[in-house]
């Protein structure tokens, strides 16, 4: 623009008001991608030791540059990669707005602690698209826990849940291998998971989430991990806690603490990784579950 | 009075007018952004966007690094390809056109007068061009040949279309089911820790690291450019967060040229570096490197019909040289970063006397039997420094700087005589920003700008002139896109 005075022309003023609309207009897309009620809970924190995550800049940068694609922009579990994920090779992404998770340390049906989200985080879900996100600080990380939970009113209604007691590890003995041989019967993990733990069980191919897509049951001879941990309390857990919005359930109310070690062990057994319970195993030359 | 007050304010006006349209150009930019999606190869297979793995593209951020380390791996048990469709295949392209304007401070010229068709003298001039111009081309291919078994192939044309691979390695990933082992052999980029192969520049002299190019005025040795693609065994692993990493490689001492045109000599190349968490300020790393070689300076020769003749492969009379300096990578924050990285560097005399690659006549002697230092040789040595700074508005938008100079601190001499203390020192600034007005899973699209400016000390023709100092600058604005 040539400036021919000290003052613009009315064609100048017009034209520049025109430019400014214009390139205004992108700005009217932000405002669709998000609702009044998900702001509303900007104020959302987590804790996680001694530090406090916070809805802020900070935390909206790396969610837009490392989970939208996936988690979409309202944490629906709509990003545009959603529609490329076919379950149940590849889950469908959490849908945040929800405020259900699998992996807790809680009791079925509540919300999982800070801690939980902070630690899936970083641990990633095997056979799933989300990677584990090792490399941010931990500020990073409890800043995307309290991303994660202001897309969910239940983290305003409600409280996270107590997480379970798990009592110490007892030592491997076949008797123990061998209860766990009973319990896998007893609460029939196998009509899912199979007689020997491949994920073959009369019901396997059945499964769908809350959702209504399909599932797969964990196969625990393939040397994959455990969605949510692949420690004995972890195994442990996600069986006392069940992984909510799957069709697997808490059994919490159907095993007895010292039950659910024996489980563990017996697990382990099926498992590629190596383990104790694995070499005491070996001698007992059990046979698989009737599928009774 | 009434002219200065009128011009006053008529340069006020048009400040106001250019603030106002720089600012309508940045509103423009900010807000006309489409979020950013992946890149091509690797995110058409995981689904991720290009700003999970880059900082701003091509460069790494840490998860990006990560699942490098990894084996291009997410490590989530569905890396193998046969989880992916079949129609999966993992390529990627790249080219560049551009814009430019190169200006060479002093280009040696021949002059005619009295009509003569021969040159009757030389005058030093300044030699400027611009024109539309283009990159080469890129073929990327990479990705798991199974769980743990990674490859990496690249294609890459100079800009009339003659191939060359650039990079061709298969690697054995988390050997003994541990990451502290990875296993590479082939060609392949050297484990930088600043890589110049994902440099966000992209102008003759911006577009390079200096530091890993630099040879001194008449230095024969080719062998010791880091940033050139190498032929080797790499060694490397890293903590289950990256935040550790060790590389150790064994290299042909070829600088990357296929077909053993050299000797039978060889160069270690070894980094190390550590990231801690700052808090707030993000994740910041230290660690160094060290390139320790050797490399022939005699050569056998063959006489035939057409005279003497170089006898390749026959480098024998290895002579060392090193390189080694910090790195550090600085974050402010989620938006701002510094890269620091220092170097020094030595070759040995008989390199600094023009003894060294005498296949491609870079080293114009051949040190034959009874060959002798002229007297008062010594190592060439130097010291160099580079400091980047980012400020990372967005995935999509990246501002870039560059400062990098390297001075000599001790001259090759002998045959030179005694040289000037700064003969061949280099300083260069470059600036620039990298916008990406979208990005899809299928492909990815930068509007480039930069500017560098390079000053060498006595490197130009100088013909009595006052100063022989070479300065070259390059203005280049391009689309980097890549499908």
């Amino acid at each position: 623009m040539r400036i021919h005075s000290g003052k613009w022309s009315l064609t100048n003023w017009v034209l520049s008001l025109i430019v400014v609309a214009v390139m205004a207009l992108p700005l009217t897309s932000w405002a669709q991608l998000t609702t009044e009620d998900i702001a509303s809970r900007n104020n959302m924190e987590a804790h996680v030791g001694n530090l406090t995550g916070h809805v802020n800049s900070d935390s909206k940068y790396n969610y837009r540059r490392y989970c939208v694609s996936c988690h979409g922009d309202m944490g629906d579990g709509n990003g545009e990669v959603a529609q490329w994920l076919d379950p149940p090779m590849w889950p469908k992404p959490r849908d945040f707005q929800l405020g259900v998770f699998k992996c807790r340390s809680t009791l079925t049906g509540t919300l999982p602690t800070d801690e939980d989200l902070f630690d899936t985080i970083a641990r990633g879900l095997d056979r799933s698209a989300m990677p584990q996100w090792s490399t941010f600080t931990k500020q990073e990380r409890v800043d995307l826990v309290a991303y994660v939970k202001h897309f969910s009113p239940r983290f305003v209604t409600e409280k996270p849940g107590t997480p379970i007691t798990i009592p110490p590890e007892p030592e491997v003995t076949p008797e123990r291998i061998k209860n766990g041989r009973d319990v896998f019967a007893r609460v029939q993990c196998w009509k899912c998971h199979g007689v020997q733990g491949m994920a073959n069980g009369p019901s396997a191919s059945t499964l769908q989430d809350d959702l209504g897509h399909p599932i797969a049951a964990f196969n625990f001879t393939d040397g994959t991990r455990p969605k949510c941990g692949d420690t004995d309390k972890d195994i442990y857990r996600i069986f006392m806690t069940g992984l909510d919005g799957t069709p697997m359930p808490s059994y919490a109310d159907n095993i007895k603490p010292d039950e659910a070690w024996d489980l563990v062990f017996y697990l382990r057994t099926f498992m590629a990784q190596p383990s104790k319970a694995k070499e005491v195993a070996k001698g007992l030359q059990l046979p698989p579950v009737s599928a009774q | 009075m009434y002219v200065s007050r009128h011009l006053h304010h008529s340069n006020l006006v048009q400040f106001s007018s250019s603030l106002i349209a720089f600012s309508l150009l940045a509103i423009f930019f900010v807000a006309s952004s489409q979020p950013a999606n992946a890149l091509p190869a690797f995110a058409r297979k995981y689904g991720l966007r290009c700003s999970a793995c880059h900082e701003s593209w091509p460069m790494l951020n840490y998860f990006g690094q990560k699942f490098k380390d990894n084996g291009y791996q997410i490590m989530n048990d569905r890396d193998a390809p046969i989880w992916q469709n079949p129609g999966y295949w993992p390529v990627t392209f790249r080219m560049t056109p551009i814009w430019h304007r190169v200006s060479v401070g002093r280009v040696l010229e021949d002059t005619y007068s009295g009509g003569s068709t021969s040159p009757t003298g030389a005058t030093v001039a300044r030699l400027t061009n611009q024109g539309f111009d283009l990159s080469g081309l890129d073929f990327h291919t990479g990705g798991t040949l199974e769980k743990n078994f990674s490859f990496y192939l690249l294609p890459s044309s100079d800009p009339t279309g003659a191939f060359h691979f650039e990079s061709v390695m298969a690697r054995l990933d988390n050997v003994f089911h541990t990451p502290w082992l990875n296993i590479k052999l082939g060609k392949f980029e050297l484990d930088n820790l600043l890589s110049e192969k994902r440099i966000l520049t992209l102008t003759g002299n911006g577009g390079i690291y200096q530091l890993y190019h630099f040879i001194p005025q008449g230095d024969g040795n080719i062998f010791g450019q880091m940033g050139d693609n190498q032929l080797g065994l790499e060694v490397m692993g890293h903590s289950w967060n990256d935040r550790t990493r060790y590389s150790a490689s064994l290299l042909s001492s070829n600088d990357g040229t296929t077909q053993l045109p050299y000797g039978n000599a060889y160069t270690g190349f070894f980094t190390f570096y550590t990231a801690f968490d700052a808090g707030k300020m993000g994740v910041d790393r230290v660690g160094g490197y060290a390139m320790i070689g050797q490399a022939p300076t005699t050569w056998a020769t063959q006489t035939g019909p057409s005279g003497s003749m170089i006898l390749p492969g026959s480098g024998i009379g290895n002579k060392n040289f090193s390189r080694e300096g910090f790195y550090g990578l600085f974050y402010f924050g989620e938006h701002a970063d510094v890269t620091v990285m220092t170097q020094h560097g030595e070759d040995n005399a008989w390199f600094g006397q023009g003894y060294g690659d005498f296949i491609d006549g870079v080293a114009p002697n051949n040190n034959t039997t009874g060959t002798t230092l002229p007297a008062g040789s010594q190592n060439p040595t130097w010291n160099g420094v580079l400091i980047e700074p980012h400020y990372v508005y967005s995935p999509q938008l990246i501002f870039v700087g560059r400062y990098e100079t390297i001075r000599m601190s001790q001259q090759a001499n002998g045959a030179f005589g005694t040289e000037p203390s700064n003969f061949g020192n280099i300083t260069t600034y470059t600036i620039g920003y990298r916008y990406n007005p979208f990005m899809t899973n299928r492909a990815g699209f930068a509007w480039h700008n930069e500017y560098n400016w390079l000053h060498q000390d006595g490197t130009g023709p100088s013909l009595g002139l006052n100063s022989a100092n070479l300065n070259t600058s390059e203005l280049l604005l391009g689309f980097d896109f890549d499908f």
